[in-house]
């Protein structure tokens, strides 16, 4: 701090710092990709351990013997949800309190904005069915969920089975000393929602510490899939992590995350190649935003939630119902043994494979490294906006730049900037209904080209912007408006890595070398066109054809185009049902951003 | 040897006419649930002509324990009610029971008009009562303690129902077990020896789904004239034994099963000791086989059902048959477990998310089809949810529902809770959903409890009320009843007293990381040291480029150009 109270070496330094600009910039760029990269390599990473006492020290024997008969209660159950057309709702109710639980339905029925053409559903209507099993003396304080979703078709049926299987002999245990509530949920999220938001008739046994969700949907599986990401990037305690894989390791059950089994080979490509796939494909997760299982929502609730997925593959090593029942038996014995919340572990992490993991200290320098560069931008345009403008040859002040820039042409982008992100967050909703009856299109397609529509229309705004403006577009009135733009940029990517560090890391990625490259007087029609192709919007395309890739799933143009819509109707849907926060984030808030600086290239 | 029997006859002649007079009951009620599950409870009665009030000295126990006598006379007692309760009890799978009581521990006290500092007493009764129990009572402190305007009324007689002499607090978190028990049984006249009390084996009790025991001490008429009191303890014990985990399923319960023994004989110093088994349900022996059989029944209305009960009188040797022991054997015919429809049962649940704000709902539901009736809800809730009470709502049927009674008592940090008692009329067959918003407040970091903690409890609410009778609601009586009997309802059967409890609240207050200080510490002393104090420096101070002082010549110089009238060097 001496260096910057000294006058002189205070300017010794902003001068380095100007004169340096550049290419600082550029090194800060690459180090924070590199960084990012080296995340994935395991000797950079640290290994997973359980943090929780409670789980950690005691032993668990298992014992569930019953996967035969949990088989034929699943397809009983299917046949009974064949006749049915649906959820069964009496014979589960009457199935449960066989097997001596308190059994509620809970009715619920939601109109979506627009249709999802996803899942077919528009006007939904459903039934979840959930048996309480109480704690023997326990006050009905704390509880546990176990949930199976009822979906249509042939899916599914094993986890019900399974789930009942499992209250049958955990109701005949006396060790339990929290209430285990066992739910079936309908239309997956959707009953979900309506079963944790609280209101008089939701699901409730006291305050719910830690819920699985579990999909199984093959009488023997190879592998047991861990689904974290919950809505707006959300995470469990990364306990229950190191609860499923410890488990997994000791009953000797395959395990993956992202669909990926974890692999010994660090030091070799493959390897690592490998590794940044895993961790690239919980970025890509994590930044959507939305629940990648009926875990999702119970996240927002402070409740550590996961999906469990059974997954069968051609491989030679199978496993059976009774030991996925041993896996959950244990796992659930050691949630009971809790005596306080998760909350030892981390909440913020990255998983480049399930053994191995990136905590908050370890990836956000990466990020820092970006941010730096939009706080570099801004210290080079104030030094230049503060140092009194070079005197011409003949000594007269040229007066035409010494006029600072009007309020004005400040805030007129700006204001007409967000504007156009509120109509991009109004619209498409607003006007479904006359774009159906005007065009040959369905609500939902009406609603994601009307979203299309605004954004691309908002690229025609620097000419209306100066439109309004009285004067010309000064020099220093540009250099004002970048200056307050990066600054507006970095806080906004700063709290978006906080929330959801995917999607900042993401959107700093492509946001922060327009911040820092364009100006008026770089060759526009070049300039113009990487603006677009690192736009949100196209983000969002790439992130769809990468996200595809990285699944081992390509897809041709053609169907990539038709998944990025789908994706869209998705990210509006998600917001309007769950309250995902991305949708809004975009439209409203980076958007505009962006625009500013389209605005500042289109300066005359 | 021939002195030494004289002398204890004539111990025994003196103390029998001379002293007061005291009576021991002893009796267990069984009742078959319809989920399958069996409740017992006990009750042990003792009942002393003497008079603990008005500081009178008395030092001769008989029947009475000790312990808990020179406790009503030394805090001037005139009522006592505690309970210790290790589970919840499920109003819809098993009905109403006997003696209510919430989750953990309860005590309430009504002191003597005679006491004039009845915080001090109170403090120091609890204490004391906490040593008798083995309990952690001596947590009851002005933070949990309430005086109920109107929930709890003295249940013996006294006319005195100034509420100063009241005080009523709850410890939901408390955990009952074995060391609970055995001072309890302590008290019993013949202990855990005979009678009863042998089946009190804490093994089987506590391994089932709802155990509580309680002490309740009141003041009674001796007779029908009332000139003098008598003192009643009561000592009751309820359990719950599961059919999943005590049965292993089977529909099958005896006496062996459920405690691990059998009656041989009632407690010599009782002079009633009797087994009832509830067979209202089971009149034609359809529902469940009771063996032995019995010949005595008993009919009597509790909790406004009029039912019917075998009887076992221990004190008849015939009871024991001829293998001298009871062993009752019930089997169950058929198997259905239902929920009921109880007239009255409540819940509560905290909603929202969150660690700033949240909002407690209590449900009460009147599932009588035609009538309404007012409940009287009591809430003691602690100091750190701070309550909101202008949201207070109380709704019924869509529609606000005004109490119309309110005495709410705001808290005061660290000093003493929320308390808000309120009327209100349940409508017929309806759901009355009571809402209050609350703020979690930041506790000082020595007030956490101890790092593994499930968060903080807040006690149950207390509903009471009167409750039309089933017996009541029966107008179309076929029954063998005397038709000039069944006109008007008559009062006594018309309603009946009725408490429920709801389920205790589980809240997270906003916890710091406790194991975060050090490291928060050394990071804000470096921020504030370097970072923040350079960086103000910088902001705050102009910076100026000093000219070094000028010698002593050049000063001079400078006096005499100034004489001069010429610009200074």
């Amino acid at each position: 701090m001496g260096l910057l109270s000294d006058p002189n070496r205070r300017r010794a330094l902003i001068s380095l710092l100007t004169r340096l600009n550049s290419p600082i910039c550029v090194v800060c760029y690459m180090a924070g990709v590199a960084w990012f990269m080296g995340l994935a390599f395991e000797p950079f990473t640290l290994r997973t351990y359980m943090s929780e006492n409670a789980m950690g020290s005691t032993m668990v024997e298992e014992r569930f013997p019953a996967g035969e008969r949990a088989l034929t209660t699943g397809r009983e159950f299917s046949a009974h949800k064949k006749k049915a057309g649906g959820m069964p709702v009496d014979w589960l109710v009457k199935t449960m309190q066989a097997r001596g639980l308190e059994v509620f339905t809970q009715r619920f029925s939601r109109k979506l904005p627009f249709p999802d053409e996803n899942k077919e559903r528009y006007m939904v209507k459903g039934t979840n069915v959930y048996g309480i099993l109480r704690a023997p003396r326990a006050p009905r304080t704390e509880a546990l969920v176990l949930s199976a979703p009822c979906t249509p078709g042939d899916s599914n049926n094993q986890a019900v089975g399974l789930l009942l299987g499992l209250a049958q002999y955990f109701r005949n245990q006396i060790y339990w000393a929290k209430d285990i509530i066992f739910l079936v949920n309908e239309h997956d999220l959707i009953g979900m929602q309506a079963c944790i938001t609280f209101s008089p008739d939701s699901c409730r046994g006291g305050s719910i510490q830690a819920a699985l969700s579990l999909e199984l949907s093959s009488d023997v599986i190879t592998s047991m899939d861990l689904v974290l990401e919950g809505l707006n990037g959300q995470l469990p305690n990364l306990d229950l992590a190191n609860l499923f894989y410890a488990f997994c390791q000791k009953i000797g059950v395959l395990c993956t995350i992202q669909g990926k089994l974890q692999r010994n080979d660090w030091d070799s490509v493959s390897g690592y190649s490998h590794s940044v796939q895993t961790m690239m494909l919980m970025v890509m997760k994590q930044a959507s935003g939305r629940p990648w299982g009926d875990h999702g929502l119970f996240l927002r609730y402070h409740i550590e939630a996961a999906s469990i997925k059974g997954i069968n593959s051609f491989r030679q090593y199978k496993t059976d119902v009774t030991t996925i029942g041993r896996l959950l038996e244990g796992m659930y014995r050691k949630l009971n043994n809790l005596l306080e919340r998760l909350h030892q572990s981390y909440f913020f992490y990255l998983m480049p494979s399930l053994s191995h993991f990136v905590s908050i200290g370890y990836y956000m320098p990466a990020f820092g490294l970006l941010a730096v560069i939009l706080l570099l931008r801004a210290l080079d345009l104030w030094v230049q906006l503060a140092t009194p403008p070079p005197r011409t040859e003949d000594g007269i002040t040229d007066k035409e730049q010494v006029s600072s820039p009007g309020v004005l042409s400040v805030l007129t982008p700006l204001v007409i900037s967000h504007l156009t992100g509120v109509a991009l967050y109004t619209l498409p909703i607003q006007f479904q209904e006359m774009a159906v009856e005007q065009f040959p299109v369905s609500e939902t397609e009406a609603v994601v080209l009307t979203a299309i529509g605004v954004y691309t229309a908002g690229l025609a705004l620097p000419h209306n912007t100066h439109r309004l403006l009285s004067g010309e577009g000064t020099e220093q009135g540009w250099r004002v408006l970048k200056l307050v733009a990066v600054l507006y940029l970095a806080v906004l990517l700063g709290c978006t890595a906080l929330i959801n560090f995917s999607l900042g890391f993401i959107l700093a990625l492509t946001l922060v070398p327009v911040a820092a490259f364009v100006t008026p007087h770089v060759p526009k029609v070049l300039s113009a066109f990487i603006l677009v192709i690192l736009s949100p919007a196209c983000t969002l395309l790439f992130s769809v054809f990468f996200f595809q890739e990285l699944q081992e799933l390509p897809v041709s143009f053609q169907e990539g185009w038709l998944l990025y819509l789908s994706v869209i109707s998705q990210g509006i849907l998600d917001h309007f049902l769950y309250g995902s926060l991305v949708y809004p984030l975009i439209a409203l808030l980076v958007y505009p951003c962006w625009l500013l600086f389209w605005n500042i290239l289109f300066w005359k | 040897p021939s002195l030494y029997l004289g002398s204890i006859s004539f111990i025994i002649g003196l103390s029998s006419p001379g002293n007061p007079k005291d009576d021991f009951q002893e009796e267990l009620v069984i009742r078959p649930l319809h989920s399958g599950d069996i409740y017992a409870s006990f009750q042990f009665r003792t009942v002393w002509e003497t008079d603990f009030m008005r500081g009178n000295k008395v030092s001769h126990y008989r029947l009475f324990p000790k312990s808990l006598g020179q406790v009503i006379s030394k805090f001037s007692v005139r009522e006592l009610h505690i309970s210790f309760t290790q589970g919840y009890w499920r109003t819809m799978q098993w009905g109403q029971p006997f003696q209510p009581s919430p989750p953990g521990a309860e005590l309430w006290v009504w002191f003597q008009d005679s006491v004039t500092d009845v915080d001090g007493t109170w403090k120091e009764l609890t204490n004391v009562l906490s040593g008798i129990f083995c309990a952690s009572l001596n947590f009851i402190d002005s933070t949990n303690t309430v005086q109920p305007s109107a929930s709890f009324k003295p249940l013996g007689i006294g006319n005195e129902t100034d509420h100063r002499f009241l005080r009523y607090a709850t410890l939901p978190r408390e955990i009952v077990c074995t060391e609970n028990l055995t001072p309890w049984k302590k008290l019993l006249p013949c202990g855990s020896k005979a009678g009863l009390a042998v089946l009190l084996k804490s093994e089987k009790l506590f391994h089932s789904s709802f155990h509580s025991q309680a002490v309740h001490i009141r003041p009674v008429c001796q007779d029908w004239q009332c000139k003098t009191t008598s003192w009643e303890l009561r000592q009751t014990l309820n359990v719950v034994f599961d059919l999943h985990n005590s049965a292993q399923g089977k529909r099958e319960w005896s006496l062996f099963k459920m405690f691990s023994r059998t009656l041989t004989e009632a407690c010599p110093l009782a002079s009633s000791s009797k087994i009832y088994i509830d067979i209202t349900d089971n009149p034609q022996g359809e529902q469940f086989e009771v063996s032995p059989a019995t010949p005595l029944l008993s009919q009597a209305v509790v909790l406004g059902d009029r039912r019917t009960f075998s009887v076992y009188d221990l004190t008849q040797q015939i009871t024991f048959g001829t293998v001298r022991s009871l062993n009752l054997l019930i089997r169950w015919k058929s198997s259905e477990g239902d929920m009921l429809r109880p007239l009255l049962h409540a819940e509560r649940y905290v909603a929202g998310y969150g660690l700033q704000t949240g909002e407690i709902h209590t449900l009460m539901y009147n599932n009588h089809p035609y009538r309404s009736f007012p409940v009287l809800l009591l809430d003691s809730v602690p100091w750190y949810l701070r309550l909101y009470i202008h949201t207070l709502t109380v709704t019924s049927k869509g529609k606000d529902n005004k109490p119309s009674y309110i005495h709410y008592q705001p808290s005061k940090d660290r000093l003493r809770p929320h308390l808000l008692e309120m009327l209100v009329q349940l409508p017929p067959n309806s759901v009355t959903e009571v809402t209050v918003q609350f703020e979690r407040a930041l506790l000082k970091w020595t007030e956490y409890t101890p790092d593994p903690n499930h968060g903080f409890y807040v006690g149950s609410s207390v509903i009471s009320s009167l409750v039309p009778s089933i017996v009541a609601m029966d107008t179309n009586s076929t029954r063998e009843r005397p038709l000039f009997s069944s006109f008007f309802p008559c009062k006594e059967e018309s309603s009946y007293f009725v408490r429920v409890y709801t389920e205790p609240l589980l809240v997270n207050l906003p916890t710091p990381d406790f194991s975060m200080p050090y490291n928060v510490i050394c990071l804000t002393c470096t921020v504030v040291a370097v970072g923040y104090g350079s960086l103000y420096n910088l902001l705050t101070r102009s910076f100026q480029i000093e000219e070094p002082s000028p010698g002593l010549a050049k000063r001079i110089a400078n006096i005499i150009r100034k004489m001069r009238g010429v610009p200074p060097l």
